[in-house]
């Protein structure tokens, strides 16, 4: 017998595998076929994106953030990315019994804060209340609806010579929350990167024509990402190795755990893909935003190993980066 | 970085390339035996084989904890995970290999009797804090783990943490080689030993590899410049030898209050290696002074006879003699997220390494 397991949830080719086999078989349609971060939806002449994300995260708090922001700010980004502007939020929650109402209140006033700063408002919302044991502390539901604002972006249009940039050091969010999970202090404290990206991508998509397309590398990291961009296309994507921005903490975290920082989930960076011709000038954009501060050329789509990505190792050698299978787990010895 | 980004420093690395390609022999094939999974894991991560010269071919060799632990094993620790009342800790890498029948992972799903630990340290927490379960610690892997393991028993055993045991798989290394170089199908002209093995035990327990079986061994780190350097070593070699590159961290002698703990807890033992059969001597029991905490001793384990898919070839993968792509499985029935055969589930593991950096030929 068949059992759904932690792996199935994780990001990589078991979750794509199960999207496939089961929502897809069932519910397949046009928009659902896109596996787009948001479904894009024409209504009279207007174009929305509509999202949803549940939140399941342990601990609630994490430096760097907490349940209730990331909430906001993942269903934000999922909206920016396809170049959305967003408007409107639900908030579901699913709360245990037990929990301290301090405690609620605190995600609540912290959601407060993240829509005030994402420019959103939550406009409708459910609570339930379920058995101790039925769910760990809460759980949390965003669905986010956004006005189309730049129709040109999609998949199709990248083409080899496109530059690839990420706009900040990868894995800071998995580590913040593992650190604290499981009581593990590294040298220096890793926040994690959780933020609002809608203000950076709207600038920079009004700074320049250049932008082919943008994913934000959520679960299974940057690599998977990548992997999904290329999946079955007519090109592949090399990346430079040491021009991939990891900060020292997260490194260490790595080494010391046996993790590869490419498969660590972030919640406030995106994968912005553009001509090499405008890449100069989206890249000054998105630097002078905050959250942006850390952008780089990690690099570029080619026309061979079509479907592929591969790295350019920092010890001059290649290999293929692969999606996430399954959790990554820590290193024996 | 220090300590890391030196070892993986680009032009030192080449220069070491440039020397290897000098020093070997133009028509002389070089097979040598990357004998720990670490090893593997680096050659595969940092992209090594596109840097050597074609004549040389690295072989990965027994030495991924995970891959050589067989099924036998894996039902006792999954019967363990379906038992009332226990809880099974474990590194993370063991928890989707396969036994014959099932997984930790899946049984976790079912049970929610399995939990990962980052250390000893973290089971033991774990039996202070729930006193009414019985925590059972699953100690695999080589004297690289079986220290802290020892020391957790200890630590029981002090703290009278009655709610603790190990279920006892760990193995050592220098018998298993013995066995391998025993089997004459094997084609190899030089080891890169597990420096942190060696870190351990010292040099001397390798000394038979030179003397019995006449191969040069190199015991080495694992950062891309160690292994490049161990491989420059063997390639300068006039005739076998055991050296050190993995200086910075290896005294001759070893670690020897971790041998002690190893001393106190464990005795010597035959041991089942998946590929290798069972061996003399290469493994590790809990001793009769600790018997208390031996899990096989404390719980009646009901498990049926081991199942291996037939055509499965991780034993000849683990001996060097085949590689992971001669296997009709690999790829298909076998892949890192259903995995088959447990090199395909260790990060380390010589299948999972081919398949995630090396799985299709560059265009």
């Amino acid at each position: 017998m068949h059992k759904i397991t932690l792996s199935h949830g994780s990001g990589g080719k078991l979750m794509h595998q199960l999207i496939d086999s089961v929502f897809m078989k069932e519910l397949d349609n046009k928009t659902l076929n896109q596996k787009k971060d948001s479904a894009i939806l024409t209504i009279g002449r207007k174009k929305l994106a509509f999202t949803t994300d549940s939140y399941v995260v342990k601990p609630i708090f994490f430096p760097g953030g907490d349940i209730g922001s990331m909430a906001v700010y993942g269903t934000v980004n999922d909206l920016s990315v396809c170049g959305a502007k967003p408007l409107f939020i639900s908030l579901g929650l699913i709360i245990e019994e037990g929990l301290d109402k301090s405690i609620l209140e605190k995600i609540i006033k912290s959601i407060k804060l993240a829509a005030k700063r994402s420019g959103v408002e939550v406009v409708t919302g459910d609570t339930k209340v379920v058995e101790k044991g039925s769910c760990d502390k809460i759980f949390v539901n965003t669905s986010g609806i956004g006005e189309v604002y730049y129709r040109n972006l999609a998949v199709e249009n990248i083409r080899p010579g496109d530059s690839v940039i990420v706009s900040g050091g990868i894995g800071e969010h998995s580590i913040s929350v593992l650190s604290k999970r499981e009581g593990i202090a590294f040298g220096t404290e890793v926040k994690s990167d959780s933020a609002p990206l809608n203000g950076m991508i709207n600038r920079l998509l009004s700074s320049s024509g250049g932008v082919k397309f943008m994913r934000d590398p959520t679960r299974g990291g940057l690599a998977t990402t990548l992997n999904e961009i290329v999946r079955s296309r007519r090109f592949g994507i090399a990346v430079n190795e040491e021009d991939v921005p990891v900060t020292r903490g997260v490194r260490q975290a790595c080494e010391l755990l046996g993790f590869d920082p490419l498969y660590l989930a972030c919640e406030g960076r995106v994968i912005v893909i553009v001509s090499s011709k405008s890449a100069g000038k989206v890249l000054s954009v998105m630097r002078k935003d905050p959250n942006g501060k850390g952008s780089r050329i990690i690099g570029e789509v080619c026309g061979e190993n079509k479907g592929f990505v591969y790295l350019n190792t920092t010890s001059g050698g290649r290999r293929i980066l692969e999606m996430l299978s399954g959790d990554q787990l820590p290193r024996i010895c | 970085m220090k300590y890391i980004d030196e070892f993986r420093d680009r032009k030192l690395i080449g220069k070491v390339a440039r020397q290897i390609r000098e020093a070997v022999k133009p028509r002389r094939a070089c097979r040598f035996m990357e004998v720990c999974g670490t090893h593997t894991m680096s050659i595969f991560r940092f992209g090594l084989k596109e840097i050597l010269p074609g004549n040389i071919t690295l072989i990965s060799g027994p030495g991924c904890p995970v891959c050589v632990t067989p099924n036998a094993f894996l039902d006792k620790a999954i019967a363990l995970a379906g038992m009332k009342g226990v809880i099974v800790t474990t590194f993370g890498d063991m928890l989707r290999v396969p036994g014959s029948y099932s997984t930790l992972e899946k049984e976790k799903a079912k049970f929610n009797s399995v939990r990962m630990v980052y250390s000893t340290d973290d089971a033991l927490d774990m039996a202070r804090r729930n006193p009414d379960k019985e925590v059972v610690f699953i100690g695999i892997g080589f004297e690289t783990t079986s220290p802290t393991v020892a020391r957790s028993i200890l630590t029981a055993g002090k703290e009278k943490i009655k709610n603790y045991s190990v279920l006892c798989g760990h193995k050592t290394m220098p018998q298993a080689l013995r066995a391998l170089l025993d089997d004459k199908k094997i084609g190899i002209d030089g080891l890169l030993l597990p420096g942190h093995v060696s870190a351990i035990i010292g040099v001397k327990p390798y000394e038979f590899l030179v003397k019995d079986k006449s191969k040069g061994c190199i015991i080495a780190g694992f950062e891309p410049l160690d292994i490049m350097q161990a491989i420059l070593m063997l390639v300068k070699q006039k005739g076998p030898k055991l050296e050190v590159q993995y200086t910075r961290v290896i005294e001759k002698n070893g670690n020897p209050l971790a041998r002690k703990a190893i001393g106190e807890v464990f005795q010597k033992a035959d041991s089942e290696w998946r590929g290798l059969g069972i061996v003399k001597d290469s493994g590790l029991e809990i001793n009769k002074k600790y018997s208390f905490f031996d899990a096989e001793k404390r719980f009646k384990l009901n498990v049926k006879p081991p199942k291996e898919n037939k055509n499965c070839i991780c034993g000849d993968v683990l001996k060097g003699i085949k590689t992971p792509e001669d296997c009709r499985l690999f790829g298909k029935a076998c892949a890192p997220e259903h995995p088959v055969g447990a090199c395909m589930v260790s990060g380390e593991g010589s299948c999972a390494a081919y398949y995630k950096y090396k799985a299709r030929v560059y265009a």
